[in-house]
């Protein structure tokens, strides 16, 4: 398994690991059985992502992309954080093992799920905005 | 502490020792004749081809001329299974009893076999990773050709009862083939003793180069072509020896199989500390027979963290070590091994196997046993995993 330097470098020091207390939307995806599962906290102040956490099991591509995905929408507006595909954060980690793409689709899910979360909490319906959030695809 | 390199993962592969290496270096540039040709500079590395060969059977009880020169324990165990199961379909025998947790080696040419008509039996090795000989016993049929079980496995160091299923096999006039990889030079063979009509045999396992191997195969059974073009070991593999890696593969195999018990006890202690140490952390367990084992195989499972993640960190520790099967890796899908033994999905995602040798150290095992925990509490602490598993407990 050949991963990129900023991949290795994430896992190692993963950013904003942990989570928030008072989120404002929290989203789950994946599932124990397929060995990845990442959570992420989102607190958000007039529209922007002030704050982002996250916590993951999952191999070193799941971690990498939880960390590069939290680094890539913090202090954004929720507009960019839902144009966020995973191929950027494949991009912005340098390259991902091809059987690890996943991970990375994973991540982007993780994000919209909070922001599901969020929209949900606020009485405001998030499927026209957010979009239906798939299952990982290598489980199935 | 100060970062240490440690190699714990002499199961995927060892070091060339220094013997070996001398043993093999006059054979590169000075005795490098063809064994085949007639002049002394080929007679010389056809008597350093058969010493070996005579070291080699020595080493495991049987006869020179029971032993083939292979490249590796692959092809020793696709050979094996390929070629009795080729000879005894002609007769009507298309039925083989495996386990379900042998190597892929094993599983995947009994898959192949399946596609060419053969019936297989998968036994089960229950929890403890071991296979029952009564199961081998009902398992047998009129039409069963072979039965390969493994000697040891690979990921969870378990020893299996080869010696009774060998003799229900003779009992039955059924071919026993066991792959031995991970335990020749580990536990003490003797072949015609123990009743064991075939074994498959790696030389990168026990400190020889990788790319070489050997297949032992009793007197009496014949063996198919595996490969065409030559004379060379007695017309069934043709191909110009590779005389230096066979050489270094007979000293690595005279070595490993001196002071074997001392060897093994000393090995044993140390591997016991480690499964004694990792254990005291929460929500981990021993995969396999905590008494039948190799002596430097340890497989724990632990909770709430992935495998690959704890390789990583492991490794930026200075720590070699593999989760399941070396060869598993870069698939997603968690350890037959461990599946085998009943371990839920997400509990084998989280294996861990270390595997010692003679050189490790005490200050080793302290080190390994200082940095598996912080390691395993960084992982947990960030695994939303863990998170569930704690509160499930708390309530």
């Amino acid at each position: 398994m050949l991963y990129s330097e900023k991949v290795l470098d994430h896992f190692s020091n993963p950013r904003n690991v942990g989570e928030i207390e008072d989120a404002d939307g929290i989203g789950e995806v994946g599932n124990a059985k397929c060995g990845d599962i990442m959570k992420m906290y989102l607190k958000i102040d007039n529209g922007v992502i002030s704050d982002v956490k996250f916590k993951t099991f999952g191999c070193g591509a799941a971690v990498a992309t939880s960390s590069m995905a939290t680094e890539l929408i913090k202090g954004k507006p929720i507009e960019d954080a839902l144009k966020l595909t995973n191929k950027a954060v494949v991009e912005a980690l340098d390259g991902l093992p091809a059987v690890k793409l996943h991970c990375s689709v994973l991540a982007e899910q993780a994000i919209k799920s909070a922001l599901s979360d969020y929209y949900t909490r606020q009485g405001i319906d998030p499927l026209p905005i957010v979009g239906e959030i798939g299952e990982c695809e290598h489980c199935h | 502490m100060e970062k240490r390199f440690i190699y714990a993962d002499n199961a995927a592969t060892t070091r060339v020792s220094e013997p070996v290496l001398q043993a093999m270096m006059p054979y590169f540039t000075e005795q490098y004749g063809n064994a085949s040709s007639i002049y002394e500079l080929g007679r010389s590395a056809k008597k350093a081809l058969e010493t070996a060969r005579e070291t080699v059977a020595k080493s495991i009880g049987a006869e020179p001329s029971e032993i083939f020169f292979t490249s590796c324990g692959s092809e020793s165990d696709n050979w094996a299974i390929r070629s009795v199961c080729e000879r005894l379909a002609a007769k009507g025998k298309k039925h083989i009893i495996t386990s379900v947790f042998e190597h892929h080696a094993i599983l995947h040419t009994c898959q192949a076999m399946e596609k060419n008509g053969f019936e297989v039996t998968y036994l089960p090795v229950y929890e403890n990773g071991i296979v029952k000989p009564e199961d081998v016993k009902n398992a047998i049929r009129e039409d069963t050709a072979i039965v390969t079980i493994m000697y040891a496995n690979n990921e969870i160091g378990t020893i299996q009862p080869v010696e009774e299923i060998a003799a229900i096999c003779r009992e039955k006039g059924v071919i026993f083939h066991t792959d031995a990889v991970q335990a020749v030079g580990h536990v003490k063979i003797d072949v015609h003793a123990q009743g064991i009509d075939m074994l498959s045999i790696s030389g990168h396992k026990i400190h020889a180069q990788k790319g070489v191997g050997a297949l032992y195969v009793r007197k009496g059974i014949p063996m198919t072509n595996l490969i065409y073009g030559g004379a060379q070991e007695r017309n069934r593999r043709a191909g110009t020896e590779n005389i230096p890696a066979i050489v270094g593969f007979a000293k690595a195999m005279e070595l490993a199989n001196t002071d074997i018990e001392e060897r093994g006890r000393k090995t044993a202690v140390l591997r016991d500390r480690l499964i004694d140490g990792i254990l005291k952390l929460p929500r981990t367990r021993l995969n396999g027979d905590r008494e039948k084992r190799l002596p430097g195989t340890v497989n724990i499972s632990i909770e709430g963290v992935e495998g690959e993640s704890l390789l990583l960190m492991l490794d930026m520790n200075g720590i070699c070590a593999s989760s399941g099967s070396a060869c598993t890796s870069g698939s997603l899908d968690p350890s037959h091994v461990l599946l085998a033994l009943g371990l839920k999905h997400e509990v084998a995602h989280g294996s861990l196997r270390l595997s010692i040798n003679e050189d490790t150290t005490d200050e080793d095992v302290d080190y390994i046993l200082e940095v598996v925990p912080k390691v395993v509490n960084r992982l947990r602490d960030m695994s939303p995993l863990w998170e569930r598993i704690c509160k499930e407990e708390s309530v």
